[in-house]
């Protein structure tokens, strides 16, 4: 078998391809957030829409786009092989299993904290990526603005941000474990920037909505 | 002390096991978990019955025969201690303690709660031996090895392959025990010649035996008697890496 093939196929290539996706979508998210607090500006939203005008408009942006989309692909195809192979090699359970006593409650909470942020990322795409994209809606700021006079989404995404925090308060550590970096000399290195992934930056998307919803954001104008 | 037991019998492999539940009168609790197991089988052998078969050879956390799995936990409460080393004071009067085989694929039942680790064993052979040749013995100031880097090395070794980092495992993963046996010879000079060799084959016998993936929970690192170290995994990804490119 060619060795890239080999590599990724095994117990620790498949290990590696799940924190290098992993900590990609992570980093990308520090660019999302950047460009989302362009939506605090008290401009009607323009700062925000040339942005994402910008975005839309740049074929490396576009390129880079479609890579995105093939990482959140493949940490999800390759997580779900993990999981059901780790899941068939205890072929049968215990009568009585005390995990909770050896281990974290994020750790264990990981696939569901997973299957959540993936329907919070079907619904988001939903909302503003696909009328962005395929249907040439241009003030995607008013958009935001409309969407979060509502306190269902409010609260929906308020949610989401903090699952999503649950999922890296497990997966950035995990991720340069897995890697190989985790030693005792970078540990606590390790877990200081952790904590700019699972709290700074949900707390930093939590601030928008909050924002809009209570401030009011920029005049809305109303969209659909 | 008196005690319910709810213990996993099973004939042999083929056969679907249940649990059976025992009383233990009479419990000391000066008495260690398997002396516990030997009074109980005393009584089963004057009642005519098949006694309880367990692994256990050395009785002082030296040989890694007892695993089994105690009230959900691998080798009982406490840590780093194996189960010959778990004393009956750590339960209290009128418990009920459910007494499990290690659970993976890896380690098909035996009889009981005897499991069969030989997939440890053939992962050990998959490694093979340190072909350097060492000739007479060398002055000892020959081969320097700094007192931390011995230490780590040693660290490693002590593992006895118990096998409690797989039954504790929610993935079944043998990272660990992997892990500290490609440590201990990555770090010296004695391993360096079969390094990049050794660890792509342990590996592949390890995902062979049908291991689960480490998700990097450490709930092997709880539960090791000999208390080794995550970051011997981590070691172990390092040293896989840089061997396949
Ligand atoms: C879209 C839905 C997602 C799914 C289905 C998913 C699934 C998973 C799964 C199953 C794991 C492995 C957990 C384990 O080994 O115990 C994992 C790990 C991880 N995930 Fe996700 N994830 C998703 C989204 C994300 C996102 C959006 C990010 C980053 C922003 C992310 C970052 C990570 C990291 C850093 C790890 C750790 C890698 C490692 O353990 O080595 N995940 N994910
Ligand atoms: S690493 Fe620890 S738990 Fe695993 S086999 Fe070795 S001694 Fe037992
Ligand atoms: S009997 Fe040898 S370690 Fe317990």
């Amino acid at each position: 078998m060619n060795p890239f093939f080999r590599f990724i196929n095994s117990s620790v290539g498949k290990k590696v391809l799940m924190s290098l996706t992993g900590i990609f979508l992570a980093i990308f998210l520090i660019e999302h957030l950047a460009g989302n607090l362009l939506l605090l500006k008290n401009d009607n939203g323009e700062a925000f829409n040339g942005f994402a005008k910008f975005m839309g408009g740049n074929p490396v942006v576009r390129i880079l786009e479609v890579g995105l989309l093939s990482l959140v692909l493949l940490h999800i195809f390759n997580g779900t092989r993990l999981w059901l192979g780790n899941r068939s090699a205890r072929d049968k359970g215990y009568g009585a299993y005390r995990l909770d006593e050896n281990t974290t409650l994020q750790s264990r909470m990981m696939k569901i904290s997973a299957a959540l942020v993936f329907v919070f990322l079907t619904v988001h795409m939903k909302k503003f990526w696909v009328p962005a994209r395929f249907q040439g809606e241009h003030d995607i700021a008013s958009l935001v603005y409309y969407t979060f006079q509502q306190p269902f989404y409010v609260i929906f995404y308020l949610a989401a941000f903090f699952i999503l925090g649950y999922h890296l308060r497990h997966g950035f550590q995990s991720a340069f474990q897995t890697m190989g970096f985790r030693t005792k000399r970078y540990q606590s290195l390790i877990e200081f920037v952790a904590v700019l992934f699972w709290l700074v930056l949900p707390l930093g998307f939590a601030v928008i909505p909050l924002y809009i919803y209570f401030f009011g954001g920029s005049p809305v104008a109303v969209v659909q | 002390m008196k005690l319910t037991l709810k213990v996993w019998r099973q004939n042999n492999k083929n056969d679907e096991g249940r649990f059976v539940d025992y009383a233990a009168k009479d419990v000391s609790p000066d008495m260690s978990f398997l002396e516990m197991l030997d009074v109980v089988n005393i009584d089963l052998v004057k009642k005519g019955e098949t006694p309880i078969v367990f692994d256990h050879d050395c009785r002082e956390g030296i040989c890694g025969s007892c695993g089994m799995m105690i009230n959900g936990r691998a080798h009982g409460p406490g840590r780093g201690i194996a189960t010959c080393q778990l004393h009956m004071r750590s339960f209290n009067d009128g418990d009920e303690i459910t007494i499990e085989p290690w659970r993976a694929k890896a380690f098909p039942v035996l009889k009981d709660l005897m499991v069969d680790r030989t997939s440890f064993e053939r992962i050990m052979r998959a490694g093979g031996y340190t072909s350097a040749k060492t000739g007479g013995i060398p002055d000892g100031n020959t081969i320097l090895i700094p007192k931390p880097v011995a230490d780590e090395a040693f660290d490693a070794a002590a593992c006895i392959g118990c096998g409690a980092c797989v039954a504790a495992c929610p993935n079944s993963s043998a990272m660990l025990f992997v892990g500290a046996k490609v440590s201990q010879l990555a770090l010296l000079p004695q391993g360096q010649a079969e390094r990049e060799t050794r660890v792509t084959r342990m590996v592949a016998q390890m995902d062979e035996e049908k291991f689960g993936s480490c998700s990097n929970t450490y709930a092997c690192e709880a539960e090791c008697p000999k208390g080794i170290s995550v970051t011997h995994i981590a070691r172990l990804n390092r040293e896989f890496v840089s061997a396949q490119f």
